[in-house]
């Protein structure tokens, strides 16, 4: 055995022996490594133009360093608030209002007892998954326009009747109902998952208890989503500033920026359509580290509270 | 529930309230497909008078559908879409296996440095204005590797993957081994008919990512030779820019008056680019729980 042979001389000449020894799973690694250098972890360096002021004819080693100043140009600014209080606000009336969605889906779903009816509506919810942001996006643009499908309904209801995305104040409401409509059957199918692996003991248990079925729904059924539900929202939190910059991008307009403009739709506008590429990375670089930020926080507080983590 | 036993009158309520807001929920999720669909076979005149909730086609015609075949991006969308898809769901999958079997392996000196530095890239980005840079710098802009390169590994998938593979039976890779296999073998041999299940659950993520991916396209992509679909039908239903683009030429004075035409066209283009996705919904939906729940493995 070569392994016996081990020469030990020094980290190098360990590792060297290494990569012989698992020479086919290192050949395995070269695609995804490259890949992982070349598509993350360049850019991660290449994000140091936030720091310059990069002009792409001068390139990103002759390109002048500025310190901190987008940055400060960012904060300072009049768009900041505007875009950090509207990633904050989408994502977190998304939270509020779609988080528990699928949950009581799921819990619905579980109190029935015809299976074919259960399984149509699952059938149904799951469809709007498929349909692709563009699709889902360009149907809502055209119903709620003046003469549109929704804004018609909803005039029966005394509104008025006007292309909704042209008014600010709607632009959260469509932008939450958007995505409770695509995400909702998907999103409760793990739910569901979890509900049919319940222990049946454990209801039989709570009836001779005395439980009916309302208590079995608030001590058996909820129970058992607990952990699942945890885990969700974690992942959930940790994608907070990231989410809906597809859904944004295709719905809003410059008439309900106020509302609805975001930190990534305002780095996407000041970087590739103003071509203003050092400012636009540190704003992209804000809104990761805060990203980051809130998902660590998350983990923590919840592997501290709840006894839940990613990691 | 097991036991047979009269329903209380509150039970009764609640399994009344319970199956209404759960038809509710269903006619919600269904009724803007069948408005869309409606509206596509609608005569188109009588549509854009139309104001409210369609029950049935306002009379019938496929005037929307015959307009769309004047439309040359029609074809050429599905086209480049196809190629998207074929061609970037294997090399996906092909990769994704190799770093999850090589990640599932242990003893090797690097593996835990990989496997943090991978896991880290979920969490953290240098952000769209780099990334844009780089595959500007490395010339891969305006090709068709644009939409393949950059997201070449679902790092989410692949890890998953791992942790399905870390839980293959050890003595089937031993065995393997002792007959003189080399891990390319073991992986492809051994590995991937016992993952056949995991692997079709990534194969549907993957490809639905391609078939619904539309931003790198419209960043990476001046050509309109190389427009996948969805940059098409964004332009169609939302940027709203068909009129008097190649199809109004066409149509020469039969697009006089084209205007009206115009709610049809979106309609059937909605239709056109999303029945093929339902079509094939029947035959994935049974991977769809084990799909999410692999989702839910922890690493």
């Amino acid at each position: 055995m070569k392994g016996l042979k081990n020469p030990n001389k020094g980290y190098f000449a360990a590792l060297a022996f290494d990569i012989s020894k698992y020479k086919y799973i290192y050949l395995m690694l070269i695609p995804v490594l490259l890949y992982y250098i070349i598509f993350h972890y360049i850019p991660m360096g290449g994000a140091a133009v936030a720091f310059q002021n990069f002009k792409p004819a001068k390139g990103f080693f002759d390109s002048d360093w500025v310190g901190f100043k987008h940055f400060e140009d960012f904060l300072t600014g009049i768009y900041a608030p505007r875009v950090i209080i509207n990633t904050v606000l989408l994502n977190f009336l998304n939270l509020i209002f779609g988080f528990p969605a699928p949950i009581i889906l799921a819990l619905m779903l579980n109190e029935v007892s015809h299976n074919s009816f259960k399984k149509f509506t699952q059938t149904i919810s799951y469809m709007p998954h498929f349909i692709s942001m563009v699709v889902v996006c360009g149907m809502v643009i055209t119903f709620v326009k003046s003469d549109g499908m929704i804004t018609q309904f909803l005039t029966f209801f005394g509104m008025e009747e006007v292309n909704l995305l042209s008014k600010k104040e709607y632009f959260r409401t469509i932008f939450v109902s958007t995505t409770i409509w695509k995400t909702l059957g998907w999103a409760s199918i793990i739910y569901i998952a979890t509900l049919s692996g319940i222990d049946p003991n454990l209801y039989e248990a709570a009836t001779i208890d005395g439980a009916g079925r309302f208590k079995k729904i608030v001590h058996v059924t909820f129970p058992a989503l607990v952990p699942i539900i945890t885990i969700q929202l974690i992942l959930r939190i940790g994608r907070m500033l990231t989410q809906g910059f597809e859904q944004v991008m295709l719905l809003y307009n410059p008439l309900i920026y106020d509302t609805a403009d975001i930190i990534s739709t305002y780095v996407y506008r000041r970087g590739l359509e103003d071509m203003d590429y050092s400012f636009a990375s540190a704003v992209g670089i804000f809104n990761s580290v805060v990203n980051l930020t809130l998902l660590v926080s998350a983990n923590w507080f919840s592997r501290k509270f709840i006894k839940e983590s990613l990691w | 529930m097991g036991l047979l036993h009269k329903k209380t009158l509150g039970e009764k309520v609640f399994d009344f309230c319970n199956y209404s807001l759960l038809i509710l929920v269903t006619l919600i999720c269904l009724y803007p497909m069948l408005y869309v669909l409606f509206s596509s076979i609608s005569e188109p005149v009588q549509l854009m008078k139309f104001r409210g909730l369609l029950y049935k086609p306002l009379g019938f015609s496929l005037k929307g559908y015959e307009v769309l075949l004047y439309n040359p991006n029609i074809p050429i969308g599905y086209f480049n879409t196809i190629f998207y898809v074929v061609i970037g769901t294997a090399l996906n999958l092909l990769v994704t296996m190799l770093g999850a079997y090589a990640l599932s392996r242990s003893g090797y000196k690097l593996k835990k440095l990989f496997t943090i530095a991978i896991v880290f890239t979920m969490y953290f980005s240098g952000g769209m204005i780099p990334s844009f840079l780089l595959v500007r710098n490395i010339g891969l802009i305006n090709t068709r590797w644009a939409l393949i390169f950059p997201t070449l590994i679902g790092t989410w998938n692949m890890i998953v993957m791992r942790t399905v593979f870390a839980a293959v039976p050890k003595s089937l890779e031993e065995s393997a081994k002792m007959d003189g296999a080399n891990d390319f073998i073991v992986l492809f041999k051994i590995f991937v008919p016992v993952s056949k299940a995991t692997i079709a659950v990534m194969l549907l993520f993957y490809a639905v990512g391609h078939w619904n991916s539309w931003f790198n396209a419209m960043i990476y992509l001046r050509d309109r030779q190389l427009w996948p679909l969805q940059l098409f039908m964004r332009e169609i239903i939302i940027a709203n820019t068909m009129i008097g683009n190649e199809t109004g030429a066409v149509l020469g004075d039969a697009g006089e008056g084209f205007f009206y035409l115009e709610e049809v066209i979106k309609y059937a283009t909605i239709i056109v680019s999303t029945v093929p996705i339902l079509c094939i919904y029947p035959f994935i939906q049974k991977y769809f729980t084990k799909g999410v729940m692999l989702g839910s493995l922890k690493g």
